[in-house]
């Protein structure tokens, strides 16, 4: 096993085969303090299945992760959170039947065991730390409006927000602009650089466009492997990486 | 417990325990035949599937009436028509249902068994209207009657022997049909991912009805088979549901070799054990088995990998 | 408890639902009824508290429980054994080959005491058992269902498995169980005559009292935090795992809270009608109670009292007047509610009834009308699409009022 170090995250030799396919083979990566780091890659890379792996949804195979010296391939997935990962699903993930801010409620980490959820109050620390999330999500004054009523934009910032909520020292965000309009995916760039402080980010995105507005080092997927890693123009101008997924 | 048997005794008494388990395992497979493919192949739970079955027994025992009436010449073949009506029948009720109600409920699986339930409630009164309250049987033909003589301690019953075979063909149909033709690709296709099979052209809603008619018709099919081997009351059907249920997931719920599996196992154990305690008890030990393990290992003895 | 507690635990509008619910079962009913016809509406209300454990577990909670009957069972049989001992004493019964003991014992030619029944001539054990018997149960079951991620119809089939495993063990063992008959012949508490006009009345207000507890505790957790977490975990269970919540948890606290209110409702049930038997444990009355709490609605605790209310007094009149159609009734009435009413008359109530029931409180008082913040969507509010991909099947989305 690898020894301590000083990256955030150290991702070694991580691997995962679902009957024999291997969706991530030998993947071996590290994530800067407050870094922005940005995945790339075609469909089916595995992009989701790292991120799957590191916050505990998929056991892996083999290999670690590290988290600030921690080892994160035995821990549960609520401990991951506490621990203090949180990660943003490829679609929108929010309650429909909730209101935004109880969304961002729930999200506010405190009572998170059974008893502490029964006695949990609302008080001026949960309201005011609602309302500085919502409106840094563009969302300030629709916080009595029933989530399932949002944009599809609004929700994938909801989503944000919830984790915003948590104040992560590791923030995962798969694909945070897809289906966004040119205007949104502005203000989203706009977000991320304001939350982005204190913390190191991983992002999933295939809008290049975008992950040069925000990508510190950009790391480049295929077929479960790194084809590329490095920054956006060493990135963009690999002939590798130009074949399998920027040529097309 | 063994002490008091001699070695050849007890070994007869394991292999007439056993030709009880494998007259009960027959049962349990006819039965949960349809239910795994309902259930496996779709997500919905058939709480009706027991009086499914009581319909393909009434359409026996009503088929039997009409021919020692009218045709006592052809009495002894009129298992085989009785059979393919039991089959017509359940699997029209099936069609109609899924049509009035199940399609309605696809992803609401919950929802779903409240419904058929209503639906069982329905039909056992119907048929406690029609036929009466009280079990009825039927006549077999001669050639069904008697046993066979194995050895001097062990007999074969001859209709246990033919509920056996049927068992054995029908599960060797029901595999070809889903793994060699053309339907049962599109099924295992629809299993695996839905709304792709939709886009390359695959009629979900379709394979949704011919796959719920189907595992109707086979339980028609196995009522038709249990009036041998027993008689036939408004309620009966209700009487194997649960253990028909843990039978399918018990043996992983997407499975045919699965569910012949668990089938066997749980029909064995029951009946092994029933020689050596009450019936109820040993009923009681089985079930409590197959729920410690599926407490244990949930997803049942087979599983399809899907991701979540 | 503060004002500003009370008012966000007791909305006004459920303010005026409890109240209402209180003056028909504690004025109106006891001063229009008979004590036989009363003491038939406390039967009812018993399985009330099991409806009301199904909204918060099954409406809430996304958990489908259709075995029920077996905390009842636990209930109303810890109560029975009880109640069976101290109508056993050697005095009256002297006429047995071993007297002293229940019997059924003394008929299936048991001749002492079994072990397990000792500690039930203690009524504080009793009263005990009938709390923690279904907690350590619906705790072991929780734990090892929940933990693994095993829910939706898994759960049902397996939670039906056990009321059927239930009721044969106590058919089958009837020298310790009383068997198909129950246990018959209850007579006194503490020397008290259960079976007078005067107990019937006493239990039927003590019923409605420890329901209305039933009510308050249920009506506290659909308003904490933890009532959000259950409504989100229906939704988004993943979300709520990684927002750092232990899921499972969850699910098993609301499970081992229904299991105690139907233990409750068991135990009372025993007491007021005077017999516990399998027939109350079982596959059917299982799912029937289910039918309960969907007919009330299954998100409105409310509802479920007058769900398993209504529902009795009909299965009664019906099966007084024309039995046959009973299951009929029985059976459309499960079709009707999952797909014409999913939510149940509370759900017909908010969108039919309750404006005009506002609109009339706000001219007597002048006021603005109670605020209804949104109208109930139908059943399912979006189609999900998980049916194969995991083990846990989640219910269609509700959402309520
Ligand atoms: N639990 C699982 N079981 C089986 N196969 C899986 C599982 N999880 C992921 N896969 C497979 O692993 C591969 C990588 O998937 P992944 O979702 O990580 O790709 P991706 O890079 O995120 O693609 P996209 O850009 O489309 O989001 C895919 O072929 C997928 O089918
Ligand atoms: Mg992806």
């Amino acid at each position: 096993m690898s020894s301590n170090t000083d990256f955030v995250l150290a991702v070694e030799g991580l691997t995962v085969s679902f009957d024999g396919f291997k969706a991530v083979n030998d993947l071996t990566f590290y994530v800067d303090e407050n870094e922005i780091r940005v995945i790339i890659g075609p469909n089916g890379a595995g992009k989701t299945t790292v991120l799957d792996l590191i916050c505990g949804r998929t056991k892996a195979t083999d290999g670690s992760i590290k988290f600030r010296n921690r080892e994160l391939t035995r821990m549960k997935e609520h401990d991951i959170v506490k621990a203090g990962v949180g990660r943003k699903f490829q679609t929108p993930s929010i309650y429909g039947d909730l209101s935004v801010f109880e969304n961002l409620e729930i999200s506010f980490p405190r009572g998170r065991s059974v008893f502490g959820a029964l006695v949990f109050k609302r008080d001026e620390e949960v309201i005011s730390k609602v309302h500085e999330v919502a409106n840094m999500i563009f969302l300030g004054d629709q916080l009595d409006k029933q989530a399932e009523l949002l944009s599809h934009g609004q929700k994938q910032w909801l989503e944000i927000g919830m984790l915003l909520m948590q104040d992560p020292d590791l923030l995962m965000l798969d694909e945070p602009v897809a289906g966004m309009s040119v205007g949104e995916r502005q203000q989203t760039a706009e977000l991320l650089r304001s939350i982005i402080k204190d913390r190191s980010v991983i992002v999933i995105e295939h809008d290049m466009q975008f992950v040069a507005q925000i990508a510190d080092k950009v790391t480049v997927l295929h077929q479960g492997k790194i084809l590329a890693e490095g920054s956006v123009d060493k990135v963009k101008n690999d002939p590798k990486v130009i074949e399998v997924y920027l040529g097309h | 417990m063994f002490a008091e048997y001699s070695s050849s005794e007890l070994l007869s008494i394991f292999a007439m325990q056993g030709v009880a388990g494998l007259i009960l395992f027959s049962v349990f497979v006819l039965m949960a035949l349809g239910l795994a493919i309902i259930f496996g192949q779709m997500g919905v739970i058939n709480m009706a599937h027991g009086e499914f079955m009581i319909l393909g027994a009434y359409v026996t025992y009503l088929t039997s009436h009409v021919f020692s009436t009218y045709l006592p010449d052809f009495f002894s073949i009129y298992f085989i028509l009785a059979m393919i009506l039991a089959f017509i029948a359940a699997a029209a009720l099936g069609a109609l249902v899924e049509w009035a109600m199940i399609r309605h409920l696809y992803h609401r699986p919950l929802d779903t068994l409240l419904a058929t339930w209503g639906l069982s409630l329905i039909l056992q009164q119907t048929y406690r209207t029609v036929f009466g309250p009280r079990e009825v049987g039927v006549t077999l033909p001669d050639w069904l009657m008697g046993s066979y003589q194995l050895t001097e301690s062990i007999e074969l019953p001859i209709n246990g022997l033919f509920v056996m075979c049927l068992a054995l063909g029908i599960s060797l149909a029901v595999a070809l049909l889903m793994y060699r033709s053309r339907w049962g690709t599109q099924v295992r296709a629809v299993v695996q991912n839905r709304p792709m099979a939709g886009a390359v052209g695959i009629n979900t809603g379709k394979v949704d009805r011919v796959t719920f008619a189907l595992g109707c018709g086979i339980a028609g099919v196995a009522g038709s088979a249990f009036t041998m081997i027993g008689s036939t009351g408004p309620t009966s059907g209700q009487l194997y549901i649960v253990d028909t249920f843990l039978v399918v997931v018990f043996g992983g719920a997407s499975s045919l070799l699965g569910t012949i599996a668990s089938a066997f196992s749980i029909s064995q154990a029951q009946s092994t054990m029933e020689f050596f305690m009450s019936g109820s008890m040993s009923k009681v030990l089985t079930l409590l088995f197959v729920v410690l393990i599926l407490m244990l290992r949930p997803q049942g003895l087979f599983t399809l990998k899907v991701r979540r | 408890m503060s004002y500003q507690g009370f008012r966000s635990l007791l909305p006004k509008k459920d303010l005026y639902s409890f109240l209402v619910l209180a003056l028909i079962l504690v004025v109106v009913l006891p001063l229009s009824l008979d004590i036989f016809r009363l003491n038939l509406v406390g039967k009812y209300l018993t399985y009330a508290f099991v409806a009301v454990g199904l909204v918060l577990c099954w409406g809430y909670g996304g958990i489908l429980s259709l075995g029920q009957g077996v905390f009842f069972g636990l209930g109303g049989y810890a109560m029975a054994m009880f109640l069976k001992l101290e109508a056993s004493d050697p005095e009256s019964t002297k006429i047995q080959s071993t007297p002293g003991i229940p019997d059924f014992m003394d008929w299936n030619q048991i001749t002492e005491l079994p072990f397990f029944w000792e500690p039930f001539y203690s009524f504080g054990f009793t009263l005990l058992a009938i709390i923690l018997l279904p907690t350590i149960l619906g705790y072991i079951i929780g734990v090892a269902m929940f933990k693994r991620r095993v829910g939706g119809v898994y759960f049902a089939i397996i939670t039906q498995a056990l009321a059927a495993i239930l009721t044969i063990l106590i058919i089958g063992q009837q020298g310790y169980t009383g068997g198909v008959n129950g246990m018959t012949d209850l007579r006194t508490l503490h020397g008290w005559d259960i079976r007078t006009d005067n107990a019937k009345y006493v239990f039927y207000f003590v019923c409605v009292f420890l329901l209305f507890v039933c009510l308050f505790i249920a009506q506290f957790i659909r308003k904490s935090k933890l009532g959000r977490l259950l409504v989100a975990m229906r939704d988004k269970e993943d979300r709520v795992r990684f927002s750092g919540y232990d899921v499972s948890n969850f699910k098993i606290f609301v499970f081992c809270v229904g299991a105690i209110f139907a233990a409750i409702g068991g135990a009372m049930f025993t007491l007021q009608v005077g017999f516990m038997s399998p027939t109350l444990v079982g596959i059917v009355p299982s799912i029937e109670m289910v039918i309960f709490c969907a007919v009330g609605g299954r998100l409105s605790i409310i509802g479920a009292v007058y769900g398993a209310l209504l529902v009795n007094f009909a299965k009664t009149s019906f099966s007084e007047s024309f039995p046959e159609l009973w299951l009929f009734a029985m059976g459309g009435l499960f079709i009707a509610v999952v797909m014409a009413f999913p939510n149940g008359l509370a759900g017909l109530y908010n969108t039919y009834a309750a404006p005009k029931v506002d609109a009339f409180f706000a001219k007597l008082f002048g006021k603005t009308p109670v605020s209804h913040s949104s109208p109930p969507t139908p059943l399912p509010s979006k189609p999900t699409n998980t049916k194969t991909e995991s083990v846990t099947l989640p219910q269609g989305v509700v959402h309520e009022q």
